[in-house]
């Protein structure tokens, strides 16, 4: 064993994050989110039981929850993955010095995205119910305005994460399999928004995700749909998804500008 | 068809600069059908940067580029010039995890080929793709990957064809093979190519018109033989030395 070799490998590793602020972040990032969406549920919890409510349908809720956050999830990762697929290969020059238009590239992610997503819902789903018996269908046809809501506003993370890896390249990487994840707290998926601080409920309010969990578990606790925050999250959708399709315009035309698309995945 | 005393491609002071550094500086050509077009000089001359304004990967500071006659800086038009055109690079790979076949597939979907099948099969015996039809593009020597590029390169049978270091990880044989299939091609489908290599005896060998690029300018032009007797060089490797070790004519 040598301690100048194993020193050495430790400055290679240790060398990134003196150049790469990403790295840097990552390292409060992760933990910082994971203590704030399990601190929340904790707080959910011991209220429910402080107020000595009878147990509500935890299966329902969370199990729900997390098969419908999955769907954002792998709505933005069909987005962003398969563009970083084409990165990693240093494929992008071949696709864009074909006849393939920008706007035809991103429908062609956006079909991606909603293959993976409803294969796998189709999987999660049937694995909850044959794991636990949890039929998420009892959510009945309110489930697919629902799932458009979260793949919308997948496509808009996604979207956004691309706009930022053309510009800044694979330095901003870091951005596809992290974002999405940043909304979580705030879309109250495993708790409702009120028993977020006030200053993070005003932020959930700007959130679509919130109003479709929400809406949830109103569906799951057998109270009437509410079609108010359907139709919020509907709209906030709409504003985000023109908002991120000019920005990733602007991007694209800045990067053409720069010379940068010519390097993309080198 | 090209009317063939025209150009296919012309550019009219063509100048890009990426913040205080002018990386081409009001360069101007043209290049007919059934002709070579040599792109040579020095690592930062600004060769690649040129290929790239051509294909629209990168928008030009200033100056005019007509290709086929229109402009590419239109959506429209841009689409109609690069289904009639193509491009291969030793340094862009192909998706590593597709098959050659499946990839050649997804290309000529993109370029609308008529009779896709048909034509993957005859470029697959061309560029000698047989063995590895069916393999991984990840498993495929350099060699191997740099035909499948130039493969690709040949799916919508182009009239315009830009060609970055096509021969630079190939072994002399098929490098030999490439060019000489190259310069057929030329011939027969009079193709018109814009070819960039490091290596001078290819550039002298296949030419039919040199460019020579220093700091982003062009500095010489004419054929092999013009540009090597403009500088009193041996050849075009000894011009090119004395151009990278900056001695004037």
């Amino acid at each position: 064993m040598s301690f100048r070799r194993i020193s050495a490998m430790f400055l290679r590793h240790t060398y990134l994050y003196r150049h790469s602020f990403t790295r840097l972040i990552e390292i409060v990032y992760w933990p910082l989110l994971d203590l704030l969406l399990w601190g929340f549920v904790s707080v959910y919890i011991t209220k429910l039981s402080a107020q000595g409510e009878s147990a509500p349908n935890f299966l329902g809720i969370f199990l729900g929850a997390l098969i419908l956050w999955d769907i954002l999830f792998r709505s933005q990762q069909g987005i962003s993955v398969s563009f970083l697929e084409e990165v990693w290969a240093r494929n992008f020059l071949n696709l864009f010095v074909s006849p393939l238009t920008i706007s035809e590239y991103l429908v062609s992610l956006m079909l991606v995205s909603l293959f993976k997503v409803v294969v796998v819902f189709l999987v999660s789903s049937l694995l909850a119910w044959l794991l636990y018996s949890f039929n998420l269908f009892i959510i009945g046809l309110y489930l697919l305005p629902f799932m458009i809501n979260l793949i919308i506003l997948g496509w808009s993370i996604g979207l956004l994460t691309t706009a930022f890896i053309f510009r800044f390249g694979q330095q901003a990487e870091v951005l596809a399999w992290g974002i999405a994840i940043l909304f979580q707290p705030v879309s109250a998926v495993f708790y409702p928004v009120s028993v977020l601080p006030k200053f993070l409920q005003l932020i959930a309010s700007y959130v679509p995700a919130s109003y479709v969990f929400e809406g949830m578990r109103a569906v799951i606790f057998g109270q009437s749909f509410p079609v108010a925050y359907l139709l919020k999250s509907f709209g906030l959708n709409l504003i985000y998804l023109i908002l991120v399709l000019i920005f990733f315009f602007h991007m694209f035309r800045v990067v053409k500008v720069k010379g940068l698309l010519a390097h993309m995945g080198e | 068809m090209w009317p063939e005393n025209l150009p296919v491609l012309e550019v009219n002071r063509l100048s890009k600069s990426f913040n205080s550094f002018q990386a081409v500086q009001e360069v101007s050509f043209e290049l007919y059908p059934g002709e070579i077009l040599g792109l040579l000089g020095p690592n930062g001359a600004g060769k690649t940067t040129i290929i790239h304004m051509l294909l629209g990967l990168t928008l030009p500071t200033s100056g005019e580029i007509k290709i086929l006659g229109l402009n590419p800086e239109k959506s429209r038009q841009r689409e109609k010039i690069l289904s009639r055109m193509n491009f291969s690079s030793t340094y862009v790979a192909m998706p590593y995890s597709l098959k050659v076949k499946e990839s050649l597939m997804v290309f000529a979907r993109l370029y609308g080929v008529k009779k896709p099948r048909q034509k993957i099969e005859s470029l697959i015996e061309q560029f000698d793709l047989k063995e590895s039809a069916n393999k991984a593009i990840r498993t495929l020597s350099s060699g191997q990957l740099t035909r499948l590029n130039l493969a690709k390169a040949f799916i919508n049978d182009p009239e315009i064809l830009l060609l970055d270091e096509p021969t630079a990880s190939l072994d002399p044989d098929i490098a030999d093979r490439t060019r000489t299939y190259l310069m057929e091609i030329k011939k027969t489908k009079n193709m018109a190519i814009l070819y960039t290599s490091h290596n001078m005896k290819e550039m002298e060998a296949i030419s039919d018109r040199l460019l020579f690029l220093h700091h982003g300018e062009i500095i010489a032009r004419g054929t092999p033989l013009e540009v090597v007797s403009r500088f009193s060089g041996e050849n075009l490797e000894d011009v090119f030395l004395k151009i990278a070790r900056k001695v004037e004519p």
